[in-house]
């Protein structure tokens, strides 16, 4: 078994459990008519994803870049940030304070410049308020897109 | 040459002043890396909603053109093409610019990035409005399989493998029946209520394209920029025109093969830059110098990946079928306006679209202009750092796509949407089948049915679809597609020795 066949196995896997699922409420669900389209397509979807699944169960699947472990590590804080930011922050905050919230931390985790020196600090805080300043102008002024209610103002 | 009386409409001021922010934006999206022309140009829908369709359409027409040409300069000076487009012009760019060339390679690529450019959107003025009578012809079933055609083209040839092509594009065609269906009123595969009114193509569009960037940025992890930016010294400007001009042989071939491949769906300016590198190589008498800082190199890449935006935009403004992502992207920008490419566009829009083609043009010739005067800028613009990036671009997807509805559900699905395209692509998965499946699957599925009714009426649904010499036509360059590019993958691998693959797997 090659180092990847097995995120192969389960990530094709995943893709023909959704294209089954999918063709089966497709086959089942009511009104029939309204779902004709939807069972050419889930039918295409389930055979060709059960042949992915297939490849790489036999091992035949084409190379790929995969997951290793540091690319894992790397990304879980990015990813973390980004899911409380939209799922939570945007809306409990507010979008401009998430915002600022999110843009200072991605820089804390990600950008490499010397974290024991104030200047780097006093920069990150600038980029982020910069930035929210900008999206304040775009959206809020000049497009008038009214946003969820900040919590702190 | 009804375009040229819709050339004035581009010299307005505040079309005029739309095109230069395009031109000029666009040059420093372009040259800085990750940001690729789709990107930018999602990344932009939401600023146009509340523009004029026009104006909206100029602005995302200049970005478009100016990404694909500002990313020469990431290339040339940092080694970093800022788009695939631009791998071709790093091989010998970058080169010339490590001997004290970089301002030559630099004119050079804007030179041949213009003539290139011009060639191309000449062709979209030339073919756009015959091929747009042409479509009159197409009933139901031809649409239907002509979406069908524009989802299989670029799922067996913008992927590495056709299958996983054919499911991604099978995965947008089913994302697009998510929600109420539009004859019955029917709820289908509401799972949330976020896509409770269907999947909205501008937030996919951004999540697509925008998010796989951001988390591939968070997993280079803490590295800093190591790019050295190379100095650019003064040349004057006239030798390197004097130099295009000598390189006539590469200039034509770049131009040719680029506006050839960019008319066929699916195939994109990476393929152009490459092609007409090899073959200008090929061709050259000086051939043994190409890779070392020939300027031939520079001029044949350019040339090609400029000259394929325009044809890119046939399919897209005459049958409604993008071409390529970005004309994709496009088609979302036309459609928020309301307006459906084809003959309903230069029939009961001329305006707009003579206007959008018209500032393709003269926007040619502002990028050339911008880029000869501020890619140095742009270079050390585009070295912002990953972090940086990351988090603007983070931010920008998630304001663009709640500015789309004012709906949180939209953030949501941006969000979910990009997360996931980012961990198929790391299974070979590519995003442009998706978004194609997701826009022409209304198209396909508003056709099928129309179709079925006709069919119920007159003939049985077989004969409908499969009959006439169009239909046979269409059937057939689908199969086709698809077979030559299994074709190709079959013998692509029996060339790759296992070693070859295990070496690959160990490097990821």
């Amino acid at each position: 078994m090659s180092t990847w066949q097995p995120q192969q196995i389960l990530a094709s896997g995943l893709l023909a459990a959704v294209g089954l699922g999918v063709a089966y409420i497709s086959y089942t669900a009511q009104p029939a008519q309204a779902f004709l389209f939807p069972r050419i397509i889930s039918t295409c979807f389930a055979i060709l994803a059960i042949w992915t699944l297939g490849k790489a169960l036999i091992g035949k699947a084409k190379a790929i870049e995969g997951l290793d472990r540091a690319t894992l590590i790397n990304l879980l804080p990015g990813i973390l940030i980004a899911f409380i930011y939209i799922f939570w922050a945007a809306k409990a905050l507010g979008f401009y304070t998430a915002t600022a919230l999110a843009v200072f931390s991605i820089l804390a985790f990600y950008d490499p410049a010397p974290g024991f020196k104030a200047r780097t600090w006093i920069k990150r805080s600038l980029i982020t308020v910069v930035f929210v300043a900008v999206m304040y102008g775009l959206f809020a002024m000049l497009l008038n897109v009214f946003t969820p209610r900040e919590i702190l103002f | 040459m009804e375009f040229i009386g819709y050339m004035g409409h581009v010299f307005t001021p505040a079309n005029f002043a739309l095109l230069l922010v395009g031109s000029l934006g666009g040059l420093i999206l372009g040259a800085t890396p990750g940001l690729s022309p789709t990107m930018a140009v999602a990344l932009l829908i939401p600023f146009t909603f509340q523009m004029e369709a026009t104006q909206g359409l100029i602005l995302l027409g200049a970005v478009y053109t100016s990404t694909v040409a500002g990313g020469a300069v990431s290339a040339i000076l940092l080694k970093i093409p800022g788009a695939p487009a631009n791998i071709a012009t790093m091989l010998d760019g970058h080169a010339m610019a490590r001997d004290g060339k970089g301002a030559r390679a630099l004119q050079l690529a804007f030179i041949s990035s213009l003539v290139g450019g011009v060639f191309g959107v000449g062709l979209l003025i030339a073919f756009t409005p015959i091929l747009s009578e042409w479509a009159l012809a197409f009933g139901a079933s031809h649409l239907f399989w002509l979406a069908i055609l524009g989802v299989t083209v670029i799922a067996s040839l913008d992927s590495s493998s056709v299958v996983k092509g054919l499911l991604s594009g099978c995965i947008g065609l089913w994302m697009s029946t998510i929600g109420f269906d539009d004859v019955m009123g029917a709820q289908r595969f509401i799972f949330h209520d976020a896509v409770s009114g269907g999947i909205n193509i501008i937030p996919a569009l951004i999540g697509l394209f925008a998010i796989p960037q951001v988390v591939t940025m968070f997993a280079n992890g803490r590295k800093a920029a190591t790019a050295e930016i190379l100095s650019v010294e003064p040349h004057p400007i006239t030798k390197a025109i004097g130099e295009v001009v000598r390189r006539w042989r590469a200039l034509s071939i770049g131009t040719l093969i680029g506006s050839f491949i960019g008319i066929i769906p699916g195939v994109g300016g990476q393929i152009a830059g490459l092609v007409a590198y090899d073959q200008s190589r090929k061709l050259s008498s000086e051939s043994e110098k190409f890779g070392t800082g020939h300027s031939e190199g520079v001029i044949a890449a350019e040339s090609a990946n400029n000259a394929m935006v325009g044809p890119s935009l046939v399919p897209l403004l005459t049958l409604s079928i993008p071409g390529s992502p970005t004309a994709a992207v496009l088609l979302g920008g036309l459609l928020i306006h309301g307006i459906f490419p084809g003959s309903d566009l230069f029939d009961n829009h001329p305006d707009v679209a003579w206007t959008f083609i018209n500032s393709m043009l003269i926007g040619q010739f502002l990028m050339c202009i911008f880029g000869l005067y501020v890619a140095g800028f742009a270079a050390r613009v585009a070295r912002v750092p990953n972090a940086v990036m990351a988090a603007i671009v983070l931010g920008l997807a998630v304001f663009g796509s709640y500015s789309v509805q004012h709906s949180m559900g939209d953030v949501y699905v941006m969000a979910t949407l990009g997360i996931g395209m980012y961990f198929l692509e790391r299974f070979g998965f590519s995003a442009a089948p998706l978004v194609l499946g997701l826009i022409l699957g209304p198209i396909a599925e508003a056709n099928f049915v129309e179709g079925a009714m006709i069919a119920s009426a007159t003939s049985n649904l077989w004969v409908f679809f499969m009959s006439g010499p169009l239909n046979l036509t269409l059937i057939a360059i689908i199969l086709a597609s698809i077979l030559y590019s299994v074709w190709m993958e079959l013998r692509h691998r029996r060339h790759t020795t296992k070693d070859e693959v295990i070496a690959k797997e160990g490097r990821g």
